[in-house]
């Protein structure tokens, strides 16, 4: 895309100056540094910067996406320690919660102190058994249901910047006492992640499969053309709810765990798994008015392999399409995520992820009181970030292909 | 001719679809350990060796996948798993009729909406009508139709009660979930109409009928619409995919006895054959509808060739 430069110098030779012809072609090349090429990304950005709600829509996802990462060193309630008896169902409240972490650190340090102190060795092991069991059954274990080593670094760090105290009850709580909003923010990071991940998947396979059949054409093309046909009259969320349900059944749990495979990565790759077909299709479209370019040839001339060309040559041509494809994407596989938790086919407790709140929130839905918090604070987030991500993909379409403008 | 043709072609690769999702599905629900003969209770050895026989289930798979594979042929889906003296048959044709009320009434509330906030928002340009139109428009595909149902059920339900919380059979019992079905539908067509209607609006043929003296009323309803609607018509077929799982959620929300409610159901309780029979009602419908939206562009636009 780079713009070839303009030579300001004459071209007719001038008698009076002494330049030479290297001087000319040091000028040419300097003035070839100093301009810059405008490739499609700046060129697409520019335009998107122009687009006032898009860029509202991208600052509110930038600090959604923040929000989640930095969710463990916020001072939140925990979000699955239940309370059934005092804060059953709260209607949102301001009164400082605290935690009792700081009083269970210090029984923890005296007993420590205690059993270095201690000589006989008599009652050591017993000391050290009870330690070794305060331990295990810390608060940040038992509140944050033995979070990764990052999430812990980060709720360790939260507790010494802030200690015991935590945001109150602003979005209420929910029939087991827990608190909607460290819900809602605990649920964002199983929300986006799975945006990610099956969006990532989905490209993976959907550019990989659309590239090859546009490249190899002929019968393979035809071939693989056919599957994708067929696969679009399966209607998949059946077939996905089909295998929740096996994946479910604890022993094929159990099977999974012993491989270290985590039941919700392989709901996210199973998204992702059926959201390319477009991306497929696309892609293959693209490649087949691509492959007879002279850059192939050139390729083939010096001896490019075959995947080489595919996928050094021809995918990075393609990914202009392939980016404003993905913006729709993204919000599709997390609605459709949101979606299947919703029905309790997805995210399993004690994950949290918004449809399942918005689940749980239906479920208490009485005649006789309304507890409005429970399902309007996640639907809520759920719609903020669908709906920003809707707008910005219309601009990213826009600013990147503006001939598909207003489609 | 043509069309006969064009429908045969149709017909052999829905066979082959059905036949692919049937396959997929069989292993699948013979890979799950438990059956449905390991309920709570638990059988004595014998007894279960007898059901097992009775049911042919102690064949070995092959036998089992092609007898299996001829009942399906035969429209047979054997008795449900889990609902007493229900066979699957039974159960779809209780619940078919009811899943189809619902999404074709949603489907008619989609199109109404969609293509008159589409066509208001073409004619009327950049005014507040197209802009508000086009923002309810996002709004309406962006926001899960279940989350819509909700908020719909705390404010129309309990907080105002206009409509009933749940249940099938009056009107009133039908409106709510039909519209929370239809609206991220309506969405995707008042801006699909409204692309086609700008599109066809600058077109010669139009300011011809403008110049012949005819009114704005006769020139959009008779000459710009029919132009327009050909993206309306190509959505269809993602639409009724759409509306086949979107009625899912509502049929559980509002708790409508139709196909979608039983087909959770099925899948929860591990119900498989009621599960099957569901699955391959869906394939099967998924597919005839997206024939008929091939279909349909021919007449709509005659330059259209069938193949």
């Amino acid at each position: 895309m780079n713009q070839t430069p303009t030579t300001t110098t004459d071209e007719q030779p001038d008698k009076s100056s002494k330049r030479t012809e290297l001087q000319r072609l040091a000028e040419v090349m300097t003035a070839a540094r100093t301009q810059q090429g405008v490739s499609l990304w700046s060129d697409g950005w520019k335009r998107l910067k122009r687009n006032r709600v898009s860029m509202i829509s991208l600052w509110t996802l930038v600090v959604i996406v923040v929000l989640a990462i930095v969710t463990p060193a916020l001072p939140l309630q925990s979000p699955i320690f239940q309370n059934v008896k005092q804060r059953e169902l709260l209607p949102p409240e301001f009164k400082t919660f605290t935690l009792d972490i700081a009083k269970y650190d210090e029984t923890l340090a005296s007993k420590r102190q205690e059993l270095q102190a201690m000589s006989t060795s008599h009652d050591l092991a017993a000391l050290q058994v009870e330690i070794e069991g305060l331990e295990a059954r810390h608060p940040i274990n038992v509140y944050w249901n033995d979070p990764n080593l990052i999430s812990k670094a980060m709720i360790e760090f939260r507790i010494f910047i802030f200690g015991d105290y935590c945001i109150p009850s602003i979005c209420g709580t929910d029939k087991l006492g827990r608190d909607v909003l460290s819900r809602v923010c605990w649920g964002s990071r199983v929300s986006l992640a799975c945006g990610l991940i099956a969006t990532l998947v989905s490209l993976l396979i959907g550019v990989s499969y659309g590239a090859i059949a546009g490249y190899f054409g002929g019968r393979i093309d035809n071939i693989m053309m056919r599957i994708i046909d067929v696969a679009y009259s399966i209607p998949f969320i059946f077939i996905v709810i089909f295998i929740m349900s096996f994946l479910s059944s604890p022993k094929v749990r159990d099977t999974l765990h012993a491989y270290g495979i985590n039941q919700i990565t392989v709901f996210f790759l199973m998204i992702g798994a059926i959201y390319w077909l477009t991306m497929a299709r696309v892609v293959r479209g693209q490649v087949l008015s691509l492959k007879n370019e002279q850059f192939v040839d050139a390729a083939k001339t010096i001896g490019t392999s075959q995947w080489g060309i595919i996928f050094k040559h021809l995918v990075p041509n393609v990914m202009g399409i392939v980016i404003v494809y993905l913006t729709l994407t993204i919000p599709a596989v997390i609605r459709f995520e949101a979606f299947l938790s919703f029905l309790g086919m997805g995210v399993q407790a004690p994950d949290i992820s918004w449809g399942m709140l918005v689940n749980e929130g239906i479920q208490v839905i009485t005649p006789i009181r309304i507890y409005w918090w429970m399902i309007v604070f996640s639907g809520f987030a759920l719609a903020l970030t669908l709906f920003s991500l809707n707008f910005l993909g219309d601009g990213v379409r826009d600013a990147l292909d503006p001939k598909l403008k207003n489609r | 001719m043509q069309v006969l043709v064009f429908l045969l072609k149709r017909l052999g690769w829905m066979l082959i679809t059905v036949w692919v999702v049937f396959t997929l599905s069989f292993f699948l629900m013979r890979a799950i350990p438990g059956g449905p003969l390991n309920g709570e209770r638990v059988l004595s050895e014998s007894v279960r060796a007898q059901l097992e026989q009775r049911y042919n289930l102690d064949d070995p798979l092959y036998v089992q996948y092609t007898t299996h594979l001829w009942n399906t042929m035969c429209f047979d889906f054997g008795p449900s798993y889990k609902l007493q003296d229900f066979t699957v048959n039974e159960v779809l044709a209780q619940g078919f009729p009811v899943s189809a009320a619902l999404g074709i009434l949603g489907m008619t509330f989609a199109l109404l909406l969609g293509m008159t906030a589409g066509v208001v928002s073409a004619v009327r340009r950049t005014s507040i009508y197209d802009f508000s139109f086009m923002l309810l428009a996002t709004l309406g595909i962006a926001i899960p139709s279940f989350v819509l149902a909700s908020m719909a059920i705390v404010l129309f339900v309990f907080y105002f009660q206009i409509f009933p919380a749940a249940g099938w059979g009056e009107l009133k019992q039908i409106v709510l979930p039909a519209m929370c079905l239809g609206a991220p539908f309506a969405g995707y067509i008042a801006r699909l109409t409204r692309t086609g209607m700008l599109e066809v609006l600058s077109n010669d043929y139009i300011r011809t009928a403008y110049a012949k003296g005819l009114s704005t009323r006769a020139v959009i309803l008779r000459h710009a619409l029919r132009g327009s609607i050909l993206p309306v018509v190509s959505y269809l077929g993602p639409a009724c995919a759409g509306i086949l799982t979107g009625s899912l959620v509502l049929e559980k929300i509002f708790a409508i006895p139709g196909m979608g409610s039983h087909f959770i159901e099925a899948a929860l309780q591990r119900d498989f054959t009621l599960g099957m029979g569901a699955l391959l009602t869906y394939t099967v419908l998924l597919y005839v509808m997206n024939t008929l939206v091939d279909l349909s562009y021919s007449f709509i636009d005659p330059r259209v060739v069938l193949e």
